[in-house]
């Protein structure tokens, strides 16, 4: 297991090292597709540029990165190599996420016999932990962000870094790096469900609204989440001696003034939106983001870890300016349920609608900003496909998810009552 | 006091003089009577001083300074005359009035090009304060709609230009008065004025309505406060560019609806004087265009105990003579403007042209007829230049015809122009709709010497500047500047303001590069011609040039209008402001046919998204029951009418 792992980390290393040196890095850099208005590299050294200047980098419209970040950045002279390994360890950390999750799948000892094979063999879940390094590491899209040093990165490696110490049941830090996510871009917010969630069944806490020990569990979650946003909040304040930085970075992340164009929904739409619809319109996305969380906790109580990877589809499908980066890190999920592949309906569709749309990104983006030989709509058009394609490749996920729940609890093999072969239908 | 008395007992007599008068008219006499005697010396106190400092220039100033002394009463005659009431002539005589002044002139220059440039001047100055408590209500040879604007508004100064066309530095040499191509527009208002920005809109909507140009386009958007570019050029210790409001328009076109309103603030109007030539249809038939009228306070005096206020308005012209002369290279009055000068401005205390003649000391490249025997030597950006001056106000000028046509006839077309020692370009790098680069070329022609600039960059937010990028080189080595002031663009609030200073090295050129990120815009925020791209006002480049001749630093003494108008402070150096193009850039463009069909097709996608999710929420899995057919269907509705258990 060991070996493997290092021979894939030098592997991933060399990628991005090699693609580093060459002349492509200020190619990738540029691309729409993979740095936002929010994680550009260019962005960032700007806002480094201004303070050097002695102006404040949230005075303009062009740095909108938190204030941890610009510090953390000062700070740093090796700044392209520290994204890059920060990125790299990043999935490391996500790595043993896998073993624990092994525990819960080896639990399915009780349900009917026929499902057996329904259930993962302990060899199949050995390597679940190198196939999911191996889908992050050396998924094209994690490298084009990592290369493009975007701060992408670091918001992934914060969310598996939450992700991990979650699943380890350690709750401060748990909460900690569920706040830093939040700091970072709102959205990550909306994993405070599947943490709870995860935590309260590991400590047998049951999920009750009328048990005292659970409004306890939630209250104590709650103060270390917000305290440690609080302490984050107050920290950026007393760096930078204002509050300008809050509607600059959250501000911007809510209202969506930047229409960059990039892989989301949101930029073409609100370019074209007529003014009076605008806050209207603006204010349906963003709810359209948390809404989902409310019913896909109850519906989803008991598996929490599946619950973190809708809710990371979720927020990298919708959210206002997503990048390949954010979609890496919910594709990383896919190697652990390869036990739902079976129930797919429409997977070789989707993957060759995603291959398909990831290729013509940039050839429709040619054609339109440097040849003059297409418009804006053709770029849209292969937005919208690629975002329909996340959408099914989610939604059915979570269809073949639901289903296998199904049958571990009524059988693999469903009859129908004169005995024949029945087809299971949603009612 | 006693004075005081004097003009109130003379006041009386007036009254009782005066039936015609309406008692609100009576009314504004006396609160001007009573303000402005305290100011009765100042004349005789000033034209002294002029009398004292006219001895040292060369002869041939003398004698037009010495007319122009004894001119001062005639003056007033002819001021008299055109006002034709008799009672007033009283007034006038023994209630002093505000001193008001004006002078015209114009300036022509033979270019090298074989083109044309004309400068025309005219300078109203009022010994007044708008500044104080009371209300300025009789106005003279002012004009009182900029009168009202400035007591209104607490204007300190202001300076507004509307020009067509570019101003080819290389060809034509420094103009007089520099302009960038479209409008600007520049105000320091009072330190009272608590809300400037507001002022500033209201300012914009008013002058917009004075001078029938698109001015109300100006707003936080575009409008600027320079730190150190634009200083005041009139007296004035305020420096705090808080007060200070700069804006472009470089897309304004300008045409005869800006030059008629422009003409009616002159005191003749278009009616007599040198502005009988302002024809807009020949005007507007050139290679550029240029008219500004630039109002600020003036010391009165070399002690400077009282200010006045000095509007001045210019119009520069640049005639291109080959294409209308069908290859002849000669002109007249005539011909440039179709008409000819017949009389000076009535009202005009002074009122001359100048033809510069520097290069042409013996004739030998043109010949000006009529010839004129007055000559007349100013150093002006840096250069002593002689002039035959034409007076105007002689009688003896206009000759037997009454009519003044001059003509200069070109005799061959060799001899070269001074280089002008600083000079600006400008313009956009790169391919696509996504980045681009901003190059600006500053070139110091001085042989050996080199001289400090402020280059002034304002950008519109649509370009976002990336200010890392920005690197200057002169001569192939990074030239650090010294002084950087950049203000970052707010989406849809404010643009970049970028502001440096660097040291040009003797004979170089100096490379200023910033890397820009083109937006998309709303759709809404398109002009209707997107795709002709967007306008990115002049870069603005000030400087204090070397002077090669000693410039003259004494402000109060009497001067040609065209060298007077950049205060100068030392002699060893001259003021000069140069704009570089405008640039023309284009932006990504949505479909404009297409929001419609984005919305629904966007909430489509959103819907599918919801709708997946929902479907799966809601609903749980069954086994599926077979479809009964339709026979049996209709069997058992028929069963259940009868009440009878279904299939």
């Amino acid at each position: 297991m060991a070996a493997p792992l290092t021979l894939l980390l030098i592997l991933a290393v060399t990628i991005r090292a090699a693609l580093y040196r060459s002349s492509l890095a200020d190619l990738i850099a540029e691309r729409v597709e993979v740095v936002s208005p929010l994680t550009a590299w260019k962005r960032v050294v700007e806002g480094l540029a201004l303070l050097d200047l002695g102006v404040s980098p949230y005075a303009g419209d062009v740095f909108h990165e938190t204030p941890l970040i610009i510090y953390l950045f000062h700070f740093l002279v090796d700044y392209a190599e520290i994204t890059f390994m920060v990125s790299a360890i990043n999935d490391v950390f996500v790595v043993p996420i896998q073993f624990r999750k092994q525990k819960y799948a080896l639990e399915a000892e009780r349900y009917p016999l026929d499902c057996l094979e329904l259930i993962r063999s302990p060899k199949e879940m050995y390597y679940i932990p190198l196939k999911v390094a191996m889908f992050y590491l050396l998924n094209p899209f994690t490298i084009l962000s990592c290369v493009a040093k975007s701060t992408c990165g670091l918001n992934n490696a914060v969310i598996a870094l939450f992700i991990l110490t979650t699943i380890k049941g350690n709750v401060l830090l748990s909460a900690i790096f569920l706040s830093l996510a939040t700091y970072q871009s709102i959205y990550p917010l909306t994993l405070c469900a599947p943490a709870l969630l995860y935590l309260t069944q590991r400590q047998y806490i049951p999920v009750n609204f009328r048990r005292f020990s659970f409004w306890w569990f939630v209250a104590q979650y709650a103060f270390m989440y917000l305290g440690s946003l609080f302490v984050m909040i107050c920290l950026s304040f007393f760096l930078l001696g204002s509050w300008d930085y809050l509607p600059s970075v959250y501000g911007f992340i809510l209202s969506v003034p930047d229409l960059t164009p990039n892989i989301g929904l949101f930029w073409y739409f609100f370019a074209e939106m007529f003014e009076h619809f605008r806050l209207f319109f603006l204010c349906v996305f963003q709810i359209n983001i948390f809404f989902y969380t409310i019913p896909l906790s109850i519906k989803l109580k008991e598996h929490p870890v599946f619950l973190i990877f809708m809710q990371l589809a979720v927020i990298s499908i919708f959210k206002s300016y997503p990048t390949v980066g954010d979609i890496a890190l919910y594709l990383a999920f896919l190697p652990v349920w390869s036990h739902l592949h079976r129930f797919l309906r429409n997977i070789f569709l989707v993957s060759c609608v995603l291959l398909a749309c990831s290729a013509l990104f940039p050839v429709l983006w040619h054609l339109w900003i440097y040849a003059g030989s297409a418009n804006s709509n053709f770029y849209y058009a292969i937005t919208l496909l690629f975002n329909v394609a996340q959408i099914l490749l989610v939604s059915d996920y979570f269809y073949a998810f639901l289903r296998r729940e199904h049958h571990l609890s009524y059988g693999l093999y469903l009859k129908r009552k004169d005995g024949s072969e029945a087809t299971l239908v949603l009612k | 006091m006693a004075a005081h008395r004097c003009s109130r007992s003379a006041l009386l007599l007036i009254l009782c003089g005066l039936t015609l008068f309406t008692a609100a008219d009576s009314q504004e006499t006396t609160v001007n009577g009573g303000h402005h005697a305290s100011a009765v010396k100042n004349p005789q106190t000033s034209t002294e001083t002029a009398d004292q400092t006219t001895e040292q220039p060369a002869v041939e100033e003398r004698r037009w300074e010495a007319t122009e002394v004894e001119e001062a009463t005639p003056d007033d005659a002819a001021a008299d005359k055109q006002d034709s009431p008799v009672p007033e002539t009283v007034v006038l005589t023994s209630v002093p009035q505000p001193k008001d002044d004006f002078q015209e002139e114009l300036v022509i220059r033979p270019l090298h090009s074989g083109d044309i440039y004309a400068s025309f001047q005219f300078r109203t100055v009022w010994e007044t304060d708008f500044t104080r408590g009371n209300k300025v209500s009789h106005y003279r040879l002012f004009p009182k709609s900029l009168g009202q604007v400035i007591s209104k508004f607490s204007v300190r100064e202001l300076h507004i230009s509307f020009t067509q066309g570019y101003w080819r530095t290389m060809q034509w040499g420094q103009p007089f008065q520099p302009a960038p191509p479209g409008a600007e527009l520049w105000v320091w208002f009072q330190d009272s004025v608590t809300d400037v920005d507001s002022t500033w809109k209201e300012l914009t909507n008013v002058l917009s309505g004075i001078f029938c140009a698109s001015l109300n386009f100006i707003d936080s958007t575009n409008t600027v406060q320079p730190s150190a570019s634009f200083k005041p050029l009139g007296i004035g210790n305020v420096t705090d560019h808080r007060f200070l409001r700069y804006a472009t328009l470089p897309r304004e076109i300008v045409c005869t609806e800006n030059l008629t309103p422009w003409k009616k603030l002159l005191p003749c109007g278009s009616k007599a004087g040198l502005a009988v030539l302002l024809k807009s249809e020949k005007l507007f038939h050139s290679s550029f265009h240029s008219q500004a009228v630039h109002i600020r306070p003036m010391c009165q005096d070399w002690e400077c105990k009282t200010t006045s206020w000095e509007l001045r308005q210019t119009l520069n012209v640049v005639f291109d003579l080959h294409t209308s002369a069908q290859g002849k290279r000669e002109w007249s009055l005539f011909k440039m403007f179709s008409r000819t000068l017949t009389e000076a401005c009535p009202l005009a205390s002074s009122s001359k042209i100048y033809i510069d003649i520097t290069d042409n000391p013996e004739g030998e490249q043109f010949e000006v007829s009529p010839a004129t025997p007055l000559l007349s030597q100013a150093s002006v950006l840096g250069d002593r230049r002689t002039f035959s001056v034409y007076d105007l106000t002689q009688q003896i000028t206009f000759g037997t015809v009454r009519s003044l046509n001059l003509l200069i006839r070109w005799k061959s077309s060799e001899g070269d122009m001074l280089r002008p020692l600083l000079h600006g370009e400008r313009y956009v790098a790169g391919y696509g709709l996504q980045t681009g680069e901003i190059h600006t070329l500053m070139y110091n022609y001085h042989p050996y010497r080199s001289f400090p600039v402020l280059l002034l960059d304002s950008v519109p937010w649509y370009l976002r500047l990336y200010i890392h990028t920005l690197t200057v080189t002169s001569k192939g080595k990074d030239n650090k500047p010294s002084y950087i002031h950049y203000q970052p663009s707010k989406d849809r609030v404010r643009p970049h303001l970028l502001e440096m200073l660097v040291q040009l090295p003797p004979n170089s050129v100096t490379e200023v590069t910033v890397q820009f990120e083109r937006a998309l815009l709303k759709w809404t925020e398109y002009t209707p011609d997107p795709n002709h791209g967007f306008y990115v006002g002049s870069s603005v480049i000030s400087s204090l040039v070397p002077s090669i001749v000693a410039m003259d630093t004494n402000s109060t003494r009497e001067r040609p209008l065209f060298s007077s108008f950049f205060p100068c402070k030392e002699e060893s150096s001259y003021f000069v402001r140069v704009y570089t193009e405008p640039l023309l850039v284009n932006l990504p463009t949505p479909d404009f046919s297409m929001p419609y069909n984005v919305i629904c097709l966007t909430c489509t996608v959103v819907a599918v998204g919801y709708g997946s999710l929902y479907n799966l929420l809601t609903r749980s899995f069954q086994i599926e029951e077979p479809n009964p057919g339709l026979a049996k269907r209709i069997a058992n509705v028929i069963r259940k009418m009868r009440g009878v258990p279904p299939l």
